[in-house]
């Protein structure tokens, strides 16, 4: 398998190339050639693994050398860690990173660990190459035209577009490093450089803002990292193996909760969600790629992966729990969110909860359901981020207020992101039918706080999208029309996400049985399949359903005759439905607001709570497996 | 077959039925409040006029989206009565609602996005108990599929009286009954006019009707599941519940008063979690 250090080495090399490219046109044309050359490796990977016979093999058994380049790399990430908490005067982040990196190195030197291969190519594997390739490559296509419409638009913050492209690749190569691994001192490697970047990233701007949360991302992510050191540590004295098949094996409480624990940090769920949403002050393909490629989904590939180690035990009941409160808590903060990018920052959060919810059970049903989630979650959500981005540089705002009338004013981004959205929540795609599984696996396990979860958490979820879609569709004539600005590569990559996502929903039940069964049938040894054939028909109506129904509707509705009249005001209309007489004879604007039940559902009254509640869930539990199970 | 001629049924029938029992609530309503009140058919006489009105509109999107309203809530009552999944029919039933409240919001009027933001409020209001009771549905008779449920050897009521209970609170809100008819009621003197209707008129009109005529006979049919079991007198006893039921809504609706969002968000959330949440405990435990 010569592939896999080629699509970890792409991208590294694109990281390093860029910076030392000074026309913007040149590096344009090198990221379309670069995401073109990643993506084509990925499924040359795909093709050679399938004429292999598509089993999961394992690879790189003798890596001294790599091993060593890898603890010289811990070292210089520490440094960069201390170098930034210095300048910066932060102190969190530096203890956390000595601590971490210090018990690496102490138990790299102080164990004889068995030769064991390093790393593997299986089929949970081959998708999350699928989703980083494609959804992360056309994240960098999208990235150039975008970054020419967000430097025009923000002339107060420096221009350093080679450094973000940089590190837009050197993440995709973290994120494929990370997938591959099977030695979890590698995966902590790559895990690592996955915290920095994202710290980097959202420091973009070089605001106080911008700072401030990036820091606060840092030290989150490197508390997940602390985890995941004591775990290797825990492994490597208490098992004599750090392999992560190993450890799914074996299954040991205390090692698998610390995994966990870094699993949920980066994954964004509470008590540690704040950083996701403050990373919302980086430029969009940032947010795109940390939300929908990358980074959160490192978190959710790790849960997965011990997910059958987490069935019925308190590891599990901590993932769970913690993954379904933050869906129904994510979901309640969404509705009072007039910020584009804050609304999907929650929604994110609470998408992951689920995930995570299921992955917790781990049982094979939750399990398909979950990767079916990510699978879906990750194209619309990158899709919905590139829509608001595009509509920021032509709108000047990401205010959902003022994204009132848009499919006026810029139908295509409409277009898209209404597909987006309607990918998000609307039967019959997918989302819902992961719900569907999910429900029913959580009923079977007898999980009664998960249904009512899931319960509440899927009316809230409704409340936000509806009321979003809703805005966009009014039809409302503003007073100055919108010229937009959106570049054609941008369209590109949108367009690319909304056909995927349109063929994704088609496709489902093929879907299903070659991609998620296998995957399922890998974890657990064997595979059921989960939905029936009855299911797969009711769907199969729904689908059909959806588009069929509207469209029908719309030639019934174009043959009628109508005559359009003005709308119905608390004063008499001016004729142009902006503008009313008011009691005083005088004119009054008309101004159409979202409800955002700020006093109800508003951050300032659930965050605090739910942060203290979850954060006490998880210190209980550990107290529980380190004082009585270990 | 069976499954063919409900469907057929409930494509035929369901409008009849809702108008009938429309013109019925109607004729009820007056007397509770010592009135005549209109003749059982006027409901139909009501479509036929707005049917035959000149078709008048605020903008070329509303009628889509009623139409397709319309088409959802019919597809959704469609896998009901054909003994499809319960679960699957419950998502297409919000999928549908949510066509209605972009039709209201459509417009940019004042009152229908008033109106639209209300029905998004109590359809967050009563969703999770919907799920709940297809949840205890699938407990009760062991699967999503109505076709199966029907067949139960006892009538799932009989595990589930909470979520019956539970159910008849928030339908209020399905049925548009005071006090839950915050987004739109029967009559136009309210705070915000007619709330979602206010800019349907004609023909338009006349389809959202319809469709809330499909969408009642949907909602009873929820019901009579919770009566029916494996032995043919099930059904009369289901119809006979369903008629007390919805007698049981009519009074709700004269004798209380509308409520506050607020009240009507945190009662239905609380009653769904009393009721539906303890009866899914004990389901659950049982099991």
């Amino acid at each position: 398998m010569i592939l896999i250090p080629v699509l970890i080495g792409i991208p590294t090399f694109l990281a390093i190339l860029i910076p030392f490219i000074r026309s913007g046109e040149a590096r344009g044309k090198i990221v379309y050639v670069g995401s073109g050359c990643i993506m084509a490796a990925t499924v040359a990977m795909l093709i050679s693994w399938g004429n292999q016979g598509a089993h999961s093999i394992q690879l790189y058994t003798a890596a001294e050398a790599v091993d060593h380049l890898m603890s010289l790399g811990d070292i210089f990430l520490m440094c960069l860690i201390l170098y930034m908490s210095i300048r910066y005067r932060k102190v969190l982040p530096a203890v956390l990173s000595v601590a971490q990196t210090g018990l690496l190195l102490y138990v790299e030197a102080n164990t004889s660990l068995p030769e064991a291969e390093h790393m593997m190519i299986d089929w949970l594997t081959v998708l999350m190459c699928i989703i980083i390739a494609f959804v992360g490559g056309f994240i960098c296509i999208y990235t150039v035209g975008y970054m020419k419409g967000y430097h025009a638009h923000h002339k107060e913050y420096q221009d350093r577009q080679p450094f973000f492209f940089s590190m837009l690749f050197l993440f995709l190569a973290a994120m494929f490093g990370l997938v591959f691994s099977q030695s979890l001192i590698w995966m902590y490697f790559f895990w690592e450089i996955t915290s920095v970047i994202s710290f980097l990233m959202i420091g973009y701007t070089r605001t106080e803002e911008a700072i401030e949360n990036s820091f606060s991302a840092l030290w989150m992510n490197l508390l997940g990292g602390l985890g995941f050191s004591v775990a290797i540590a825990l492994l490597a004295f208490g098992n004599g193996s750090v392999q992560l098949s190993d450890t799914v094996a074996t299954g040991a409480a205390l090692p698998l909760a610390c995994l966990a624990l870094a699993g949920l940090t980066k994954s964004a769920q509470l008590p540690f969600s704040t950083w996701l949403y403050g990373a919302m002050v980086a430029p969009t393909p940032s947010s795109a790629l940390l939300h929908s490629a990358t980074m959160v989904k490192a978190g959710v590939y790790l849960l997965l992966r011990l997910s059958p180690a987490l069935h019925d035990n308190l590891v599990g009941l901590m993932v769970s729990l913690i993954g379904g409160f933050t869906f129904i808590m994510a979901s309640m903060m969404a509705i009072a969110q007039n910020d584009g990018k804050k609304v999907l920052a929650f929604s994110t959060i609470s998408n992951l909860g689920l995930i995570v919810a299921c992955a917790g059970t781990g049982v094979e049903e939750t399990v398909w359901g979950a990767v079916f989630l990510m699978i879906f979650h990750s194209v619309s959500k990158s899709m919905l981020f590139q829509a608001v981005g595009a509509t920021e540089n032509c709108l000047g705002s990401r205010d959902i207020e003022d994204m009132h009338g848009m499919l006026l004013r810029l139908p295509k981004l409409t277009y898209i992101m209404g597909i987006g959205i309607a990918g998000m929540y609307l039967a019959p795609f997918g989302m819902l039918i992961s719900k569907w599984v999910a429900l029913k696996a959580f009923v079977d396990s007898g999980n009664v706080v998960l249904v009512i979860f899931i319960a509440y958490g899927s009316a809230t979820t409704m409340f936000y999208w509806t009321k979003w879609l809703s805005k966009l569709i009014s039809q409302h004539h503003a007073r100055e029309g919108v010229k937009d600005v959106t570049c054609r590569d941008e369209y590109v990559s949108m367009f690319v996400h909304a056909a995927i996502m349109l063929l994704l929903c088609l496709l489902l039940p093929f879907v299903a049985t070659t991609v998620v069964d296998p995957i399922v049938a890998e974890m657990f040894g064997h595979s059921q399949a989960v939905l029936s054939m009855g299911v797969l028909t009711t769907m199969a109506v729904m689908l059909v359903s959806i588009l069929i129904v509207p469209t029908i509707m719309f030639f019934v509705s174009k043959a009628a005759r109508r005559q359009l009249v003005e709308i119905y005001m608390a004063g008499v209309n001016k004729g142009d439905n902006r503008h009313f007489v008011n009691s005083f004879g005088g004119d009054t604007h008309l101004y159409l607001s979202n409800w955002y039940l700020r006093f109800e559902f508003g951050r300032r009254h659930l965050l605090h709570p739910s942060i203290y509640l979850s954060a006490v869930v998880i210190v209980v539990i550990f107290c529980l497996l380190i004082g009585g199970a270990v | 077959m069976k499954a063919v001629i409900f469907v057929i049924g409930y494509l035929i029938l369901a409008p009849f039925v809702g108008a009938l029992l429309d013109g019925v609530d109607r004729v009820i309503t007056a007397r509770m409040q010592g009135r005549k009140g209109p003749c059982v058919l006027q409901p139909f006489y009501d479509l036929s006029k707005l049917f035959s009105k000149q078709m008048i509109a605020v903008n070329n999107v509303q009628l889509l989206l009623n139409l397709s309203y319309l088409g959802f809530i019919v597809i959704s009552g469609s896998m009901l009565f054909g003994g499809t999944d319960i679960l699957m029919c419950l998502f297409l039933l919000s999928t549908a609602d949510m066509f209605l409240v972009m039709a209201a919001s459509s417009d940019s009027s004042p009152f229908a996005n008033m109106g639209a933001a209300r029905e998004m409020l109590q359809m967050m209001a009563y969703e999770p108990l919907t799920l709940l009771v297809a949840v205890g549905f699938y407990l009760a008779a062991g699967t999503f599929h109505v076709g199966n449920i029907i067949q139960s050897a006892v009538s799932p009521v009989l595990y589930m009286p909470g979520m019956l209970l539970g159910f008849m609170f928030t339908s209020a809100i399905k049925f548009r009954k005071s006090p839950f008819d915050l987004s739109t009621s029967h009559h136009a003197h309210q705070e915000m006019v007619k709330g979602i209707t206010t800019e349907m008129s004609g023909p338009t009109l006349a389809i959202m009707n319809i469709a809330e005529y499909y969408e009642k006979v949907l909602i009873l049919g929820i019901f009579a599941l919770f009566f029916i079991n494996s032995s043919w007198w099930s059904w009369p006893v289901a119809i006979v519940f369903c008629l007390a039921i919805y007698f049981m809504e009519i009074l709700w609706d004269n004798v209380s008063a509308r409520l506050h969002w607020k009240t009507l968000l945190t009662s239905c959330w609380l009653v769904t979690l009393l009721t539906a949440g303890v009866n899914l405990l004990i389901l659950i435990l049982m099991k």
